[in-house]
């Protein structure tokens, strides 16, 4: 094998992890070892540093066996629970007659990549790939419909862990189900998560995602996702960032088969020091196909957001509709909010459009509400929830939205 | 003052008598290939330069050398060989005889309605048209001098007013800005100075077209506009008659100084050569634009492209004062093999700083076109605003349209608009037209015309007929 020179920052971010102990990881090691951690010239990074990640220090967990409370977190009768990137059997509870799940690794896993395929040079997929504990495999079979939702709840504590979830979910054909994943952090965690996730939809299959993201202030999150898309599916994805440190969200669709929907919903509420970036990526190769994408940044205190949404439509592939809309409100005069809506098109019969809007609340309504007497806290509250609620009632499950709006509650202070 | 209208100038014309008698031409040195200090020491004694714009250039190339040719436009390309380029201006390559010229370029010189003479003139074909070119330029020279504007040549300006030209240059667009900036200061050939005085309304459109000595400004202009304290300008520059030169490679720098309460129009036909149909040859046309605005002070750009086998330009705005005013108007089209990266930059400083953004872009062809704009709110510039449209439209199945908007906000009080469209003409569009008897083809004009209108309303009456001929001819046959 040819020697690689290996960049300072990688050698001293796995110096703490160590090799991998499974021998089989070796060449997904090896990899790892040739690549670096993206600057902000990269066009991919441009603005977000990854410096609280680099920086490195982090250990590999080791399993606790103290019961944690989640109570408070569920909201399907069937989860499971991913504790620091290592399942937690014990404490999930779900119907194996309506879910296959199995916990795997080596060949299965590569089995998988053949039919969602990872971006390799992106380094922290060559991360996970060399250090996930073991891979959830979740097979929705054959025209199971609406078997109940499965809640995946990733929890994170203690401090200077480096959380690699690798999560590979197959919706067969003609089968129709949600997926709810919850992450969240117990008291005074301080760790970075590393989650990969790939989804591959079946002819036919329709595949939710809900995402509910409120990490503690401390932790760090990039999410990365896979997506595969066969004829006439549909799969939405929707995500709601309300706490964290550092938040990257990647969202890559390939969309191979004709007649296919996607749809994606975002929205993050942010306060203090926060940072949150949303990367998405439709790649429609063939004909006859609709993406839709919306996603709302409401802005507080020192907070960035970053949206950055891509459709391609490749030559040949005709009667596209492709749709991206960002609004942004930023609430205090030191946040900061960068926007990059791209479109990339090949082909001819296509309608594509986005729009972004970057403003404050209106004052009229301000004025408005205030003079029939509702505190201005309150004005405020009605107008971000009029402005979010488009995202969260995409959501559709009562009980989601409910943790949803607890959440906010919890977090920003606001009701709706 | 009342504006100075082409009917004064052809009788004017008419009644003048030739003062020159005849024009010499240039004659070409070459000096040998390459790049390196002492190419740029014999550019700088040829053009008899002061030592400190020596200095200048010679620390640009400096600067040239340690940076690499940027990659990230969504363009392909051969890059050019830098040490295989000759640096000093070689006058544009003259037809011996008018039957030598192209006859498809006379065509479509003839479908814009340029008279012979104008055609020969721009074909560089040597005739005596040259003489009342001459004149032209000559009286309006007069009537420019009269307010006290100065509008002439680089070098002149150099050996006339270095106080002005070293007060300014670099100030907009600095060396270190970027490769082809860097590239265009170590080398630039020759371009135009513009300085209008205080409070003056500059009562024509100042074109290059009609400065004198036009031939061989070659492939390395400079541009420098101030516009003083209250004062108005509108530039043109380029024309629509198809351009063809010997240089591939061309890497212009535009500076635009608008000062307190000043305002600048600037507009530009480009049409270099795009080359052929298979995308052999054509310019590589690699420009940096950019103008800061001061106090209450406004900056328009307006542009039609349709030429250059590779553009790759941005003109861009420095909203630096309070209430300060950015725009741009944009039409890019390509056809066959080109390949089109534009957009503008609008950076708001000031308060109250307003920029508006029209871009439309059109493929036909195998062409790319792509729209990248940055628009920047800085922490300390309040209650910006800024509205967006960026379109595109499809001409057949082969052709490419991008675009890639970056916003930046960094304050609370902005108000941010932005929206882009990508789609072909509507086949219901056409099929209204076609029932009522107008053909495809003048259907598609129609449309495009129609589509581009917004912007073509921006341009100075004369060129904006001149420009929409363009945007037909250069669309022709390309319907899929």
């Amino acid at each position: 094998m040819d020697t690689v020179t290996i960049s300072e920052k990688v050698e001293k971010f796995v110096s703490t992890l160590g090799k991998p102990l499974d021998e089989s990881r070796n060449s997904a090691y090896q990899h790892l070892l040739g690549l670096d951690f993206p600057t902000s010239r990269d066009e991919y990074w441009k603005y977000t540093r990854v410096g609280k990640i680099s920086k490195g220090g982090f250990k590999l967990p080791t399993t606790q066996s103290e019961r944690i409370n989640l109570n408070d977190y569920i909201v399907a009768n069937d989860y499971l629970v991913i504790e620091n990137g290592i399942i937690r059997s014990d404490i999930s509870q779900y119907s194996k007659l309506n879910f296959d799940i199995e916990f795997v690794d080596g060949e299965s896993v590569q089995q998988f990549d053949n039919k969602v395929e990872l971006n390799k040079d992106d380094i922290f997929t060559a991360l996970n790939d060399a250090y996930f504990s073991k891979a959830v495999q979740i097979k929705i079979s054959q025209n199971k419909v609406n078997e109940g939702p499965l809640q995946i709840i990733y929890v994170e504590q203690g401090e200077g862990f480096v959380a690699n979830n690798r999560i590979q979910i197959i919706a067969e054909k003609s089968s129709s189900n949600e997926i709810i994943q919850t992450f969240v952090s117990k008291d005074g965690s301080s760790n970075f998560v590393n989650h990969l996730a790939q989804y591959y939809v079946e002819e036919n299959a329709q595949l939710t995602i809900h995402t509910v993201q409120n990490q503690a202030e401390t932790t760090s999150l990039v999410s990365t996702t896979q997506v595969k898309q066969e004829a006439n599916s549909t799969f939405r994805i929707n995500t709601i960032t309300m706490n964290g440190l550092l938040i990257r969200n990647n969202i890559n669709i390939a969309v191979e088969g004709q007649n296919c929907e996607t749809y994606m919903n975002g929205a993050a509420v942010t306060k203090g020091k926060m940072h949150v970036d949303n990367h998405t990526f439709v790649d429609h190769q063939v004909s006859n196909c609709m993406s839709d994408e919306n996603y709302k940044y409401v802005l507080g205190d020192q907070s960035t957001g970053v949206f950055n949404g891509k459709v391609i439509v490749r030559q040949d592939a005709q009667v596209i509709n492709a749709y991206q809309n960002n609004g942004n409100i930023l609430l205090s005069d030191q946040a900061t909010v960068n926007s990059k809506p791209e479109l990339e098109i090949y082909a001819d019969d296509v309608k594509c459009s986005h729009g972004s809007t970057t403003g404050q609340l209106d004052e009229d309504a301000m004025f408005y509400l205030q003079a029939r007497g509702i505190s201005k806290d309150g004005a405020k509250q009605l107008l971000v929830s009029a402005f979010i609620n488009e995202v969260i009632d995409s959501f559709s499950n009562p009980q989601l939205i409910d943790l949803v709006e607890r959440l906010i509650e919890k977090e920003h202070g606001w009701s709706f | 003052m009342a504006a100075y209208t082409e009917e004064e100038l052809a009788k004017e014309l008419q009644n003048q008598e030739y003062e020159f008698g005849f024009t010499t031409d240039i004659e070409s040195e070459k000096i040998p290939v390459g790049l390196n200090e002492d190419v740029i020491r014999l550019i700088s004694a040829k053009k008899e330069e002061p030592e400190w714009l020596l200095e200048y250039r010679l620390n640009a190339f400096r600067i040239w050398k340690e940076m690499e040719e940027p990659d990230w436009a969504h363009v392909n390309y051969e890059k050019p060989k830098f040490q295989e380029i000759s640096y000093f201006a070689a006058p544009k390559k003259q037809y011996e005889s008018w039957d030598d010229v192209d006859p498809e370029m006379k065509a479509t010189m003839d479908k814009l309605g340029i008279s012979l003479e104008e055609q020969k003139k721009l074909t560089g074909v040597a005739v005596d048209f040259v003489m009342d070119s001459v004149s032209v330029a000559t009286s309006f020279k007069e009537k420019l001098a009269e307010l006290d504007i100065i509008f002439c040549s680089f070098s002149e300006a150099v050996k006339d007013h270095p106080e002005l030209v070293k007060k300014y240059l670099g100030t907009v667009v600095p060396s270190t800005d970027n490769f082809y900036a860097a590239l265009n200061s170590a080398v630039f050939s020759d371009g135009s100075f513009c300085y209008i005085p205080k409070g003056v309304k500059c009562p024509m459109e100042l074109s290059t077209y009609f400065r004198i000595n036009e031939a061989g400004t070659g492939q390395f202009e400079r541009t420098l506009l101030v516009a003083d304290e209250g004062s108005y300008v509108s530039y043109l520059e380029g024309c629509t008659a198809p351009q063809r030169d010997e240089n591939q490679l061309h890497a212009a720098v535009v500076e635009l100084i608008a000062l307190d309460d000043a305002e600048i129009k600037y507009s530009t036909v480009q049409n270099w050569y795009p080359g052929d149909k298979e995308g052999k040859g054509g310019v590589y046309n690699f420009v940096t634009k950019r103008g800061i605005c001061h106090t209450n002070s406004k900056i328009s750009w307006t542009q039609v492209e349709t030429g250059s086998a590779v553009t790759w330009k941005y003109p861009s705005c420095i909203l630096k004062g309070d209430h300060s005013i950015g725009e741009f108007y944009s039409v890019a089209v390509t056809n066959n093999f080109q390949q089109a990266d534009t957009g503008t930059k609008m950076i708001h400083l000031g308060k109250n700083t307003k920029s508006t953004i029209i871009s439309k872009g059109i493929s036909a062809g195998q062409s790319h076109n792509s729209y990248r704009g940055l628009v920047q709110i800085n922490a300390q510039a309040e209650n910006a605003r800024n509205f967006t449209q960026c379109d595109s439209l499809l001409m057949t199945d082969r052709c490419g349209a991008h675009t890639f908007p970056y916003i930046e906000c960094k304050n609370n009080s902005a108000k941010l608009e932005h929206e882009a469209t990508t789609s072909k003409i509507g086949e219901d569009q056409i099929f209204y037209c076609l029932q009522r008897g107008i053909s495809e083809e003048q259907a598609i004009g129609l449309i495009v015309k129609g589509y581009c209108k917004d912007v073509l309303n921006k341009l100075p009456m004369e060129f904006a007929v001149e420009a929409q001929k363009l945007l037909t001819i250069s669309l022709e046959n390309s319907v899929g």
